[in-house]
């Protein structure tokens, strides 16, 4: 097998409080192979913005990544001086965000924007209002020389997430990691994003890392998956596998709680409970409390992931699940 | 944008109108009798009469304030009672030394001010952090008087140093810019903490703005980010409270004109109070809210400016 393009290795990031350090991610290695797409998907405080943010080495104060490695073709980005991060930055690794309405800066045009990614990495060029345009007519935005003169405010959500990506794919990066990108968008738009994503994929062979909640979203783009519950990767398999053969009851239960058209249900399941704050876990595996199929073994030790199947592994002492239901 | 523009400048027109007329009733409510002014202290009581006649003192109060409207808009500002020099011959020698001095204190306190702000915010929590912060409160804490007493006491008296009284010619005349530093450290002073804890908050919170984070992903230096994305944003609301800040500056500038003897309009108006000079009182009052409705309305074009999407609107 092909080396992995970036391969996480014991990442932690914890946050100072007042009660001490808590751990936002705690412990995660992952590996993102060349030219494929890792889908990481959880509950909304499960960690998983926490992590692209580790890998990019933007955790906002007073968080910081206290152990682990991020490796990218090698080399670990967490040993990187400042200037070398920078140059990885949207050069290597680009990243594009939730909130395309508020991630683009709104005193700037678009143009300025897309140029300033550009320059940040290269010797200025005389032709980088060209290659802006050229940018923008990759992600398929109509009339880009009269777009590049706006502002973001003049411009719809979609747009302004293809500009994100315009911007984010400017210097051709190798990995790019999209956090909940289209989440604030409509199911149209939605598609046509992902649609886009997928494309431009295929045409540069650009790895990427998509972090979401929505199920429906990794089943459509993800190779691989990561589900992550309190700052822990919990199962990791490919996308067929995890749809096909969940083994983690945290799994299930997401699955369970996605409607389908084919079948009849009065009600959809829900988790019951809450993803517990890193700063009140639970002892021994951090799901059991809202586990159904807990045991009390479950509160003793953390579960490690185990590979129960080549390359499809699950943090759970009662794994594989059927097993678990029968007895 | 220049429909904007032009719709402020419309705006303005009431507030300049209601700032007449209130300075007009205050004129009214003092315990002065303008008549018995410009008469001296040994008229008779019908000399007095004649020249409340002859002032149109006499009249009912909207009769009067409709006549002082009616000159003005043919620019009489009417005739000192003290000297018998026209108000607008007066105003006309001061306010020349007036925006010299704003001038001049504006230009290090502002952008002072706002370097200050935003290195306090970048590195908030530090020990610099803390220090910019305390200076800026004790910039706002101490009066204006205070701190040109200071100045003269020790710069200019015990050490020396600079000249401390009036005007000493043109600023770009070497006496004429010593003589403006100390009224001009003096009255920037002041200024400098108000805007450097309001360029702190603004950039505080721009830096943790969605799009600060975009800028640092896609690999620009801290110093481009500071610049061109976390301060450039927050000069919209720092402009705006430094526009809100300059009547504040305005009084500073008659405390700072009087300790100084500067030639300027606050001085005259201090003077022209308190020798009861109304029709002059009321053209120093004039000049400086007019100054500062001006202020406001280049603020509000600059807002736009600032702001893309102030533009449109």
């Amino acid at each position: 097998m092909q080396a992995p393009l970036l391969a996480i290795d014991g990442l932690r990031t914890v946050f100072r409080t007042s009660s001490g350090e808590v751990a936002a991610v705690d412990g995660v290695s992952l590996a993102v192979p060349r030219g494929r797409t890792l889908g990481i998907v959880g509950e909304s405080g499960c960690g998983k913005s926490m992590l692209s943010l580790s890998v990019m080495r933007l955790v906002p104060r007073p968080g910081r990544v206290a152990a682990g490695s991020v490796r990218l073709e090698g080399r670990d980005l967490l040993t990187l001086s400042p200037a070398e991060m920078r140059s990885v930055r949207g050069g290597q690794v680009a990243m594009i965000f939730q909130e395309p309405m508020t991630s683009l800066n709104p005193v700037h045009t678009i143009g300025d924007q897309i140029i300033e990614a550009m320059q940040a990495h290269e010797a200025g060029g005389r032709d980088l209002r060209d290659r802006a345009i050229e940018a923008l007519r990759r992600v398929r935005i109509p009339a880009p020389e009269r777009r590049l003169d706006e502002y973001p405010h003049q411009l719809s959500g979609g747009m302004r997430q293809r500009v994100m990506i315009a911007m984010a794919l400017a210097c051709r990066p190798k990995l790019l990691i999209a956090d909940e990108p289209t989440t604030a968008l409509d199911v149209t738009v939605q598609a046509q994003i992902l649609d886009l994503l997928r494309e431009l994929q295929a045409e540069t062979g650009m790895s990427i890392i998509l972090i979401t909640h929505d199920l429906g979203v990794v089943a459509e783009m993800a190779d691989e998956v990561a589900v992550m519950y309190a700052g822990r990767v919990v199962e990791q398999a490919t996308a067929r596998a995890l749809f096909e053969d969940p083994q983690h009851p945290y799994t299930l239960g997401l699955l369970g709680s996605i409607p389908r058209l084919d079948e009849e249900r009065d009600r959809l399941l829900a988790i019951e409970g809450a993803v517990p704050p890193p700063f009140a876990l639970p002892p021994g595996c951090r799901f059991a409390p809202r586990c159904p199929f807990s045991i009390t073994e479950c509160t003793a030790a953390m579960p490690p992931l185990r590979e129960l199947a080549e390359g499809h592994g699950a943090a759970c002492i009662r794994a594989p699940v059927e097993q678990a239901v029968a007895a | 944008m220049l429909r904007h523009s032009l719709h402020r400048l419309l705006l303005a027109i009431p507030v300049l109108f209601g700032v007449l007329l209130i300075g007009f009733l205050l004129m009214q409510v003092v315990p002065t009798d303008a008549a018995q002014v410009r008469a001296g202290p040994s008229a008779t009581p019908d000399v007095v009469e004649a020249i409340r006649r002859d002032l149109g003192l006499d009249q009912p109060l909207y009769v009067q304030f409709g006549r002082y409207l009616w000159r003005l808009a043919q620019g009489d500002l009417g005739v000192s009672i003290i000297n018998n020099v026209p108000v607008s011959q007066e105003l006309g020698a001061t306010i020349g030394p007036t925006l010299e001095l704003m001038a001049a204190s504006l230009i290090w306190a502002i952008p002072l001010g706002i370097a200050m702000g935003t290195f306090a915010a970048y590195w908030r929590g530090s020990i610099a952090d803390r220090i910019i912060m305390a200076f800026s409160v004790a910039g706002v804490s101490v009066p204006v008087f205070f701190l040109g007493l200071l100045l003269i006491w020790f710069v200019g008296f015990q050490w020396q140093l600079l000249p401390f009284t009036g005007r000493a010619g043109p600023v770009w005349s070497w006496d004429g810019f010593q003589a403006i530093i100390l009224p001009a450290v003096t009255l920037g002073g002041v200024f400098v903490g108000p805007v450097a804890r309001m360029t702190r908050t603004a950039v505080l919170d721009v830096l943790s703005a969605d799009h600060v984070r975009t800028a640092r992903a896609k690999g620009l230096t801290e110093r481009l980010v500071v610049l061109r994305h976390a301060l450039r944003n927050a000069l919209i609301p720092v402009v705006t409270l430094i526009g809100l800040q300059i009547g504040f500056l305005l009084g500073g500038a008659v405390v700072t004109e009087t300790v100084f003897s500067w030639p300027g309009v606050g001085r005259l108006a201090v003077g022209a109070i308190l020798s009861s000079d109304l029709p002059m009182a009321q053209g120093t009052i004039i000049v400086l809210s007019a100054g500062f409705i001006l202020v406001n309305l280049l603020v509000d074009v600059l807002y736009a400016g600032l702001d893309p999407r102030m533009r449109a609107a």
